[in-house]
């Protein structure tokens, strides 16, 4: 079952594997003959069973047998209880004989809850089984599963079963299907609000303590670990959706008339309207606003919500403040993908002033090259500070102080326990976990500003593990980057250090916008978008990035460099089509079209596994052989931008023809690879 | 005499292997013997089966410990040609009995008690004993139950759980979190090392294995260099390594045991838990009593054609007068037995006739030195040590209970659902190593005072008045025999001597002797060669059978 090395066949066995093909090979025609002829009888089901009872893998077999179960049962007129009862007995005892065979057959488990939903059969007797089963295999996840599917069934309490987990934890806490199902069994309970699990703060404390009783006696037993992630996931998530930050910012003035508006949630929801999200100016309220989704996965859900507005001018304001509030009308329509409502009000206002002169936004026909020389500090009197400073004193109310006292408690408790474990024993688990307990720390922390004490600790734990455990550093790598991004974006002093202004070597003018450069950093995973909103121009170049997800909420971005990165294909750049304003894009020295196939993030490059559906109009874009895979991938991201400036080369995919396809894909684009267009 | 013509006469009159006694020793190498396709003429003296290993009455066991008395020289030597007879006397095993009954419904019920004369004694799943017993498929003779608890007692008197699995120390509620941690890692590390010295005869790695310089060093300085606290350092030497001497006494221990052996123990501890799915810790005991196992082998060697009489007292041993080698045995019925070899049991030896010259005895039997002594206890009570466990071993280690408790006290309870005693009432082992009887029965007395409460109340008249109620209840006592047992080990002579019941817990170094005994005997044959149809036995015989029903 577990740990059991393989042993390579002898001659004999060789021979009776032959032997035993030769009899499943015949079976398996006469089978499939009484299938394609609709043959239901008696004999006809024991060639069926023979066959199961020697591959129980086969699934078409089962199949058959639930043909033949509705068939001969619907044949029966008047309902004969003992004839139902003794064909269901058939087909439990089949199942049974197959599982005997083999006890993971996923065919013969589905096949037996087919039958027991179909009713009438004792359920003890399927509970006498699991105990066997699970006797047998403790961690058999089949069995486990077919557990809750019975419990289910006859209403088992699941404190009752919550008790089976203990007692099977007990005798050998190395399982994950039982720690699993503790978890499970307890989101049942809180759900349900149960005496004694609701809130959750009664059992989370007791749930610490018995994981830990496992995670200190071995700490390289894996198990327990994730139950531990679930346990802190339970504390420190908010159970409420709500706004944690929006472009405009509160209390900020911007000066374009028409501008994208984006709503950032602390968690995906759905329900972000016109009936639940009022938008006014003045004193109008705006009807004709559309919120779309701001996400490249099919889900209905998402962090961010964008519409755009535009300032109705009249003929007489040319220079007028115009008062924007966006409010949530009706929060309770804005629900979190497990249906939580948001029931926290929220509003935002912010002043548009409308300046005609400043308007002109010339494009500039230069090449913008992102170059260290290429920028200057920021100086402290630039309006961007303005910006920042609204961004970072838009009061939180998101969280209720009141919840997080316990919290901050249970989380201080782990972290004393961790610190120990760690005094005595150098293990993965020990640093890993208090990595986490360090950073929900800081999550659960103070609500005005992000809290960041710990964020130093953290980085040098995870630096550690990288070493100490190198089979995971990507896993390490990954919560570093993630760390090293809150801790930036964490405060305005923090993040002025990652700012430049942009200016033309050749001059000393300021040209472009602020730019956050976050270059050469060695980060391979990006977030804290939610304090990014107002970022318009972007290096992330020389870092290890394989992935751009949740950029699409940078609605301002008009420059991005991702040069010397570790992107591996188009679509690994989807979020870009998200980003109209965007103008300038460097995404030279990558690794596009030199894996066929991305094993890492986006397993399969095939339009079936695209989040969009198939352009139709490609086909009449492309001609002959621009049909090639990386075309189309380009084209679906590419399709609807503007680019004026755009570097590709040092991609594999970057070949003469591709670079021709660009240039009829892309009318605006002025330079290709540093070569001005004419 | 009538009861001499009750002897019934042997035929045929020659063997291969003549055994004396049917302790498990002896009933090993009659087995093994006969297996190996000797004639084996195998008898006892006792009207029972298991000489120093079996299970009694308790009216038995009395009389078996006080049975001193040599036996009659009968028969006045018929001076044959050819041979010379040696009268063979028994030497008492046993000195300083005390037996003490408080409650005469003990006694009553005598015959529902099997109880052990070598006790307090278990198997380890993993032991020599389990091996041979299915590998000699003697096993189906046999039937086992699992200890429920073993306790160590800690320096204040309280009684702790053994954590003694990763399991155990995961379920324990006393240690603390660092303890946890420290049991374990000790576990793995002995793990590690064990699969590492695998690996490294098949030329694998080497990085796990603990150097030859700890393994040669005593094991106590190895754990010491671990950093373990003595808390834990106890339960590992006493609970589950079960050492018998003071292992912190430096210099003046007796006998310090290496890492080497302190691993090979911890791995036996080890490889038994979870040996058999239907027995869950790492101690078993056969249903009705130690008894059941010699008796498991006679009857593996009778299968075999090994032919027994018991009731049948050896008087003499026959020597060839010119040679001076051994020829046979004489019967207490006058019957002349020969055979090429014989195996006696540690209690039988020799007088001297005064025609014989003393060098001639002790050519033939060198009885051997006392090695040294055991102070055995068996107790009776009507209650459980601990209100969940029915059967729990309980180590006292060295100055656990006085200061100069030189030596481990080990004491094994056992209930009525191991069909040794009478329902409602429980039996108690306790045995120490001693360098004398005074010393033996100091630890067991101070054994019996920590365990249970004086008999206060009943038919005796010694009432005692303090009826003081004690948070903790104590079992009363209500019969007691102590006993000191002389220790000799197995000798190889032209007359083989078993060796008598050691110290133990197990049976390891006495099915070790053995063995060595049986080879130096048959140097051509096998000890229970391999069987084709002993693979599919490998299962405990157990109430419960695992397997799917339908």
């Amino acid at each position: 079952m577990h740990g059991r090395p393989r042993k390579p066949a002898t001659p004999v066995d060789e021979n009776a594997s032959a032997l035993k093909a030769a009899k499943i090979r015949s079976l398996q025609s006469q089978f499939l003959l009484n299938h394609h002829n609709n043959i239901y009888t008696k004999e006809a089901l024991e060639i069926n069973a023979k066959l199961i009872e020697s591959n129980p893998e086969f699934m078409t077999a089962w199949n058959y047998r639930k043909l033949a179960f509705e068939h001969n049962l619907s044949n029966q007129s008047e309902a004969d209880s003992d004839h139902i009862k003794s064909v269901m007995d058939e087909e439990l005892q089949v199942v049974e004989n197959a599982l005997r065979k083999n006890f993971k057959s996923y065919g013969a488990w589905h096949h037996r809850k087919w039958v027991i939903s179909k009713g009438s059969s004792s359920t003890e007797r399927e509970l006498r089984l699991l105990n066997l089963f699970q006797k047998q295999d403790t961690r058999n996840f089949h069995a486990w599963n077919y557990r809750r599917f019975i419990a289910g069934l006859k209403n088992i309490s699941d404190e009752k079963e919550l008790q089976f987990t203990t007692d099977m934890i007990n005798d050998n806490f190395s399982n994950y299907s039982a720690w699993h199902n503790r978890s499970v069994l307890l989101s049942h309970l809180l759900e349900k609000k149960v005496v004694g699990y609701f809130p959750k703060e009664i059992f989370l404390k007791e749930e610490y303590e018995f994981v830990r009783n496992a995670v200190f006696t071995d700490p390289d037993d894996q198990s327990g670990w994730f139950y531990h992630l679930w346990l802190l996931d339970q504390t420190v998530k908010v159970d409420m959706p709500n706004l944690v930050s929006s472009w405009p910012p509160h209390g900020s003035e911007i000066t374009k008339t028409t501008f994208p508006i984006v709503l950032f949630f602390n968690e995906p929801v759905e329900g972000v309207n016109l009936q639940t999200v009022s938008v006014q100016v003045e004193d109008a309220i705006f009807k004709n606003i559309t919120w779309s989704l701001l996400s490249a996965n099919k889900f209905k859900c998402g962090q961010a919500w964008l519409t755009h507005l535009t300032i109705p001018l009249g003929e007489t304001n040319s220079s007028k403040i115009f008062q924007v509030k966006i409010s949530s009308e009706y929060s309770q329509g804005i629900i979190s993908s497990n249906d939580v409502p948001c029931s926290q009000h929220w509003s935002i206002e912010f002043r548009v002033s409308v300046c005609h002169d400043f308007q002109l936004e010339g494009q500039s026909l230069r090449r913008m090259l992102m170059t260290d020389e290429n920028f200057c500090t920021v100086g402290i009197n630039s309006n961007v500070m303005d910006l920042f400073k609204s961004y970072f004193e838009l009061a939180s109310d998101y969280e209720q102080p009141t919840s997080s006292k316990w919290k901050s408690e249970m989380i201080a408790s782990e972290l004393d326990q961790y610190r120990e474990l760690l005094s005595w024993a150098e293990c993965k688990i020990g640093k890993l976990t208090l990595a986490r307990l360090l950073m929900a720390n800081d999550a659960i922390g103070t609500t005005v500003a992000p809290n960041t004490s710990h964020v130093e600790e953290v980085l040098k734990l995870y630096s550690e593990l990288m070493e100490l455990d190198p089979a995971h550093y990507q896993y390490y790598k990954d919560e570093y980057s993630l760390a090293f991004l809150k801790q930036v974006t964490s405060s305005k002093e923090s993040l002025m250090k990652y700012c430049g202004q942009y200016k033309e070597s050749t001059s000393s003018n300021i040209t472009g916008p602020m730019c956050l450069r976050l270059n050469s950093l060695s980060l391979s995973q990006i977030g804290s978008f939610e304090r990014l909103l107002w970022v318009q121009s972007l290096d992330l170049s020389h870092n290890q990035l394989h992935s751009i997800e949740g950029l699409e909420a940078l609605q301002l971005l008009s420059c991005l460099n991702l040069s010397h990165n570790k992107v591996g294909s188009f679509m690994a750049l989807d979020p870009l089509r998200f980003l109209k304003s965007l103008r300038v894009l460097n995404i030279s020295y990558n690794e596009i079209g030199a894996h066929t196939v991305d094993t890492r993030r986006y397993l399969c490059s095939s339009p079936l596994s695209h989040t969009f559906d198939y352009d139709k109009k490609f086909e009449e874009f492309a001609t002959g052989d621009e049909k090639v895979l990386n075309c189309w991938e380009a084209y679906s991201v590419f399709g609807g931008l503007d680019i004026m400036q755009l570097d590709v080369v040092g991609n594999a995919a970057a070949d003469e023809r591709f670079m021709l396809f660009l240039v009829k894909l892309l009318p605006g684009l002025k330079w290709l690879d540093g070569e001005e267009l004419h | 005499m009538a009861e001499t013509e009750s002897y019934p006469p042997i035929d045929p009159t020659n063997f291969d292997l003549i055994v004396v006694g049917t302790g498990l020793p002896e009933s090993i190498i009659a087995a093994a013997a006969s297996t190996a396709g000797k004639s084996v003429l195998h008898l006892d003296l006792n009207p029972h089966y298991g000489s120093h290993y079996s299970s009694l009455t308790l009216q038995d066991l009395t009389s078996f410990l006080n049975a001193q008395s040599p036996n009659p020289n009968i028969n006045p030597h018929q001076s044959d040609t050819d041979t010379t007879a040696i009268d063979v006397i028994t030497r008492p095993l046993y000195s300083d009995i005390e037996i003490s009954s408080y409650d005469d419904s003990v006694v009553e019920s005598s015959r529902k008690f099997n109880l052990d004369l070598a006790g307090p004694r278990v198997l380890f799943c993993a032991d020599l004993a389990v091996d041979l017993l299915l590998k000699s498929t003697a096993n189906q003779y046999v039937e086992f139950k699992n200890i429920d608890a073993s306790y160590v007692c800690d320096g204040n008197g309280n009684l702790m759980n053994v954590p003694d699995s990763k399991s155990a120390v995961f379920k324990d509620k006393t240690l603390k979190y660092s303890e946890k941690n420290q049991l374990n890692s000790l576990f793995k590390l002995v793990q590690g090392h064990l699969e590492a010295v695998k690996s490294v005869e098949t030329g694998v790695d080497d990085e796990k294995v603990i150097s030859e310089e700890d393994l040669d060093s005593p094991f106590v300085m190895f754990l010491d260099k671990m950093k373990l606290p003595p808390k834990i350092k106890s339960i590992i030497l006493y609970a589950i390594a079960m050492v018998d001497y003071d292992q912190d006494a430096g210099e003046s221990c007796k006998d310090v045991l290496r890492t080497r052996d302190g691993i090979d123990r911890l791995a036996l501890y080890h490889s038994s838990v979870g040996r058999f799915p239907n027995a869950l810790g790492a101690l078993i005991y056969p249903i009705y009593g130690q008894g059941e196992l010699p008796q498991a082998f006679c009857r593996r060697a009778a299968v075999k054609g090994c032919l027994y009489v018991l009731r049948m007292p050896v008087i003499s041993v026959l020597l060839h007068k010119d040679s001076g080698n051994y020829k046979g045995v004489k019967l207490v019925s006058g019957q002349e037995i020969t055979s090429n070899k014989l195996v006696m049991d540690p209690s039988f030896t020799v007088t001297s006739s005064p025609s014989e010259s003393p060098q001639d005895v002790s050519k033939f039997f060198d009885a051997g030195t006392i090695s040294g002594k055991l102070a055995r206890g068996i107790c009776i009570t009507k209650s459980s040590l601990k209100p969940d466990a029915s059967s729990c071993l309980v180590i006292y280690p060295p100055r656990s209970l006085y200061p100069d408790q030189a030596t481990s006290i080990r004491v094994l309870q056992l209930g009525s659902s191991l069909a040794v005693c009478p329902s409602g009432m429980f039996v108690f082992y306790i045995s120490v190593v001693c360098d004398n009887a005074l010393e033996g029965k100091k630890s067991l007395h101070a054994a019996i005072d920590s365990l249970f409460s004086a008999h206060t109340s009943g038919t005796t008249d010694s009432c005692s008045t303090d009826q003081i109620d004690s948070t903790e209840v104590k079992p009363t006592l209500l019969w007691s025999a102590l006993y000191v047992q002389d220790l000799f080990e197995g000798l190889m002579g032209p007359v083989v001597m078993t060796p008598t019941p050691d110290g133990n817990l197990n049976y390891n170094d006495l099915l070790h002797t053995t063995s060595k005994l049986f080879q130096q005997l048959y140097p051509d044959d096998e000890f229970f060669p391999e069987t084709s149809n002993t693979d599919s036995s490998d299962k405990l015989e157990d109430d419960s059978e695992v397997g799917i029903e339908s």
